[in-house]
């Protein structure tokens, strides 16, 4: 049977649903209308759907269709979003059909892709949608069958009546419930009774993607749609002067070449609308072919830019520094500041006396360059301006933190932008940043047509949102038995500071202090997987790694002591760790990589253990190196992120983590030279590739009854100090500055 | 220049009127509406473009249109009618993709690698794939998946 659900008639649900008034909205205003689409009730030999709630559609044959709010960028909550509701409302996991839900603040309260908090923030909610709609369900049945509801259950989709032995389909009762209110007292499943949540359920999207589907944004096409790219400065703290075109337009297929302006001159900056260029050429044509080959015959000119100041919406004014900027300088500059005072963001008991007093102590300064996202889809987004509206398909990871940018550039409405989730491919927190949809909205607009934003490849490693620069420096003091007793971190970046003052050790040891500067600039910056973690984690684990050492004692032995006294008797107010699941993960990777056991005596490992993003993260890897080549033999990884909802998808991550993670520690830089970027494609941009990662990754979990934390970051930022630790071990050097391959060689 | 140009794709020819140096990658896409080829680098450095051509796994975006004729050329959506071929059955099995935008390359190198090696060591299949870049690190996944398939 031929089920008459599409896109279209989900767009006339939400039409029916806004013309009546938004409908019932439960009090955690979780849910749309509940209202039935008469209209389809004409077409009476194909299944009818219900639209039970905003989340929730169930067909007259049983099918379930369950949207997934949050974008995906291969996070994988496609899958395990819906394995929440599902979970609740009682239906067999292979009846069940996943779409992504478009943007509809109304219908979908949190779409928000990024900080490892899509199953943290949903555990309670979604489970919610799905208990709520079974109950709507059990309601509708209990009427239809004059039963007490207290008599009937639900299983796999089906209402029992056990006693007088009828049975029959959500999809019978789907009709009545969708016009039933939303009920207010939702009780949800105790964890023992969990049937989906906790198995191993694969990715919904699978058989679309190994066909190659349309599924991202750069896919999307439409009839009359031209292609557009812009053309930016060749460098940071540059600006456009002016351009001649005359030649650019005489190429084939070209429709128009112009300029834009991304931001008006008095834009308020709200923190996600960050862009490095805001006069940029735009050319547009009909294949993206010919666009890329009028963009050779672009005569630009380009002027050093002076000195320019941003407002925040916060009122804050920031100043962008003028200038060519370099890496060599800024390295320079780098260790500059940290030779003054930094400012103080955490002291404990007398640092200075401690020091001063010390027999001995150790420092050591670590570094690590700027990273490009290189997200393997590059930037790209279809818009169409028709009148005051706007339409989008973009890959975005959080399309609220755009729409206020969007409404002040574009002067319309936020009821007039609507926005189509299309999967990404990749983000890492690149996407999270959309000023492109504000450049595709512009050219739409300029050439009264369709368009389809594309950065080429070049574009998106040269066009800025960074992983910033960062460094710290370490140092310890020890008193003549070589006891632990004061710490000093001091770190700073171009252009924001990685410090987490009150992260571990912090809390464990009496005299600690943690200070920071910054150093202005010109090149943007933006979140990138797990932010400052992703640095503080090299840093500081193989710091604790070469002091325990110092002390001849085990690095998880070491560790656990550590954590031991900021569990017993922590030193401070504010420790933002739990020190218990912090030993939790170290004990779990000790044990599974079977740490210390003579049979791994020959091997180089190292470990490293972090905690960010609510979640705790311990990690073992062992590798061997000849030359200037590294082989990872094994990564044993150990995560406590709570109740883990879809094992498969999650070990998927921390293995994808971990690689990363490996491939960024040893390649990964974004390096500049007078404020051009010296790598702008994979064939200068050193990434990871399938000879160079782990012959072996092992996760596991720490089993507990903890409310899901994140998962997507965690299991990113220790490898780094793991992989620094193991080198050490198989060459006998200590690697302070990443990427670290670079001084194999 | 423009020119018209007949290729082969998927056993069907097609017309195609482009200009000579345009790659293969961008008549897969924009002119024929071919999507499952994705668009990486454009340098040959991510393999996220490749097809088979002739049987062999090359990077489209290196081809111009006026090198093809005579060629065979098979796209991720020739590969098989149902997305059955044993490569794209063992991903699934092995849950390999995260964001899924790099795998229509890593299947077409897979399913090259397989038909002219059936039974490949570790490193064959590390060597062999080699030029396909996945960002999101399922590159343990997709070994296991081309050890998988070549069972089948």
């Amino acid at each position: 049977m031929k089920k008459t659900d599409s896109n279209l008639s989900r767009r006339s649900f939400l039409k029916v649903s806004s013309l009546s008034g938004g409908g019932m909205m439960l009090g955690i205003s979780w849910f749309a209308s509940a209202k039935p689409v008469e209209s389809l009730g004409e077409l009476n030999i194909e299944p009818v759907w219900q639209e039970v709630t905003s989340f929730v559609k169930i067909a007259s044959d049983n099918s379930i269709k369950i949207f997934s709010p949050n974008p995906e960028f291969g996070q994988n909550v496609m899958t395990s979003l819906p394995m929440l509701i599902a979970e609740e409302l009682d239906v067999d996991w292979k009846q069940v059909e996943v779409e992504q839900g478009n943007y509809d603040p109304k219908a979908f309260p949190r779409q928000f892709t990024g900080g490892s908090q899509g199953i943290r923030m949903a555990w309670k909610q979604l489970r919610t949608v799905g208990s709520a709609a079974r109950q709507m369900i059990l309601t509708a049945a209990s009427q239809a069958w004059n039963l007490p509801v207290t008599e009937l259950t639900t299983a796999n989709g089906m209402v029992t009546h056990a006693f007088s032995g009828k049975s029959e389909t959500y999809g019978i009762f789907a009709a009545a419930a969708a016009k039933l209110p939303v009920p207010k007292d939702i009780v949800l499943k105790g964890n023992q009774s969990f049937r989906l949540i906790g198995t191993p359920q694969k990715n919904v999207v699978a058989p679309k993607i190994v066909q190659g589907k349309p599924l991202f944004g750069m896919d999307y096409r439409e009839a009359g749609m031209l292609y557009a790219m812009t053309e930016r400065p060749p460098a940071f703290g540059m600006q456009l002067k002016s351009f001649d075109a005359t030649a650019a337009k005489k190429m084939p297929g070209i429709v128009d070449i112009f300029q834009i302006k991304v931001y008006n001159d008095d834009h308020k900056f709200a923190g996600f609308d960050t862009r490095a260029f805001n006069e940029v050429i735009a050319i547009v044509g009909k294949s993206t072919w010919d666009v890329m080959n009028a963009r050779k015959k672009l005569k630009a000119v380009w002027e050093v830019a002076p000195e320019k100041k941003e407002m925040g919406q916060n009122g804050q004014e920031r100043t962008i520094p003028a200038g060519l900027e370099s890496t060599k300088k800024h390295y320079a500059q780098m260790l500059e500041m940290d030779k003054k005072p930094g400012k103080i963001e955490r002291r404990d008991g007398d640092p200075e006396k401690a020091f001063a007093e010390a027999k001995h102590v150790i420092e050591r300064t670590f570094t690590a360059p700027f990273l490009a996202h290189n997200i393997m889809e590059p930037t790209n987004t279809f818009a169409h301006f028709v009148g005051d509206k706007v339409r989008f398909v973009a890959p975005i990871q959080i399309p609220d933190f755009m729409v206020p940018s969007m409404v002040a550039r574009l002067g319309i409405p936020k009821e007039n932008i609507s926005i189509e989730l299309a999967r990404m491919g990749g983000g890492f927190g690149r996407r999270a940043y959309g000023h492109y949809m504000i450049e595709a909205a512009l050219i739409s607009k300029q050439v009264n047509a369709p368009i389809k934003l594309i950065y080429t490849r070049e574009d998106d490693v040269s066009g800025g949102t960074y992983r910033p620069m960062y460094q710290l420096t370490y140092r310890a003091a020890f008193d003549e038995n070589k006891k632990l007793i004061a710490f000093h971190a001091k770190g700073g970046g171009v252009p924001e500071s990685p410090l987490h003052a009150n992260r571990f050790p912090a809390g464990a040891i009496d005299n600690y202090l943690a200070e920071s500067w910054v150093i202005p600039s010109n090149i943007t910056i933006a979140a990138f997987r797990a932010p400052r973690s992703n640095f503080n984690a090299a840093a500081e684990q193989s710091f604790l790694d070469e002091i325990s050492e110092y002390m001849g004692k085990d690095p998880i032995a070491f560790r656990l002591e550590l954590l031991q006294r900021a569990k017993d008797n922590p030193v401070g107010k504010t420790n933002d760790y739990d020190a218990s699941r912090y030993m939790g993960v170290l004990e779990l990777v000790r044990e599974k990589s079977g740490w210390g056991k003579p049979e791994n005596a020959g091997k180089k490992r190292g470990v490293s253990a972090y905690f960010c993003h609510n979640s705790y993260a311990a990690q073992v890897i062992d590798l061997r190196v000849k030359g200037d080549q590294v082989t990872v033999d094994q990564v044993t990884t150990a995560l406590d992120c709570g109740v883990v909802v879809n094992p498969e998808g999650a070990k998927n991550m921390a293995e994808g983590a971990a690689i990363d993670g490996i491939g960024n520690a040893l390649f990964g830089q974004l390096t500049l030279t007078e404020g051009r970027t010296d790598q702008r494609n994979f064939d200068t941009y050193r990434m990871i590739r399938h000879n160079e990662a782990p012959k072996k990754i092992d996760v596991h979990f720490v089993k507990n009854e903890i409310d899901p934390t994140g998962l997507g970051e965690p299991p990113f930022p220790p490898i780094f100090g793991a992989v620094a630790n193991a080198l050490y071990k198989a060459t006998g050097k200590r690697f302070y500055q990443q990427p670290f391959a670079k001084q194999l060689s | 220049m423009i020119k018209k140009y007949s290729v082969k794709i998927n056993q069907k020819v097609h017309q195609v009127e482009a200009d000579e140096n345009m790659p293969l990658l961008w008549v897969l896409r924009d002119i024929l509406g071919m999507e499952g080829t994705k668009y990486g680098c454009g340098v040959g450095s991510c393999g996220a473009c490749t097809v088979h051509l002739n049987g062999q796994a090359v990077r489209s975006c290196q081809l111009p249109i006026s090198a093809l004729a005579g060629t065979e050329i098979t796209t991720i959506e020739g590969l098989s009618a149902k997305g059955d071929h044993p490569v794209q059955k063992a991903w699934i099995a092995e849950d390999v993709a995260q964001c899924g935008y790099c795998q229509s390359g890593q299947i077409m190198s897979a399913a090259a690698l397989l038909k002219n090696n059936p039974n490949p060591t570790e490193e064959d299949i590390e060597n062999f794939m080699t030029g396909n870049i996945c960002r999101c690190g399922t590159y343990t996944r997709i070994k296991k998946a081309i050890q998988l398939a070549a069972t089948k």
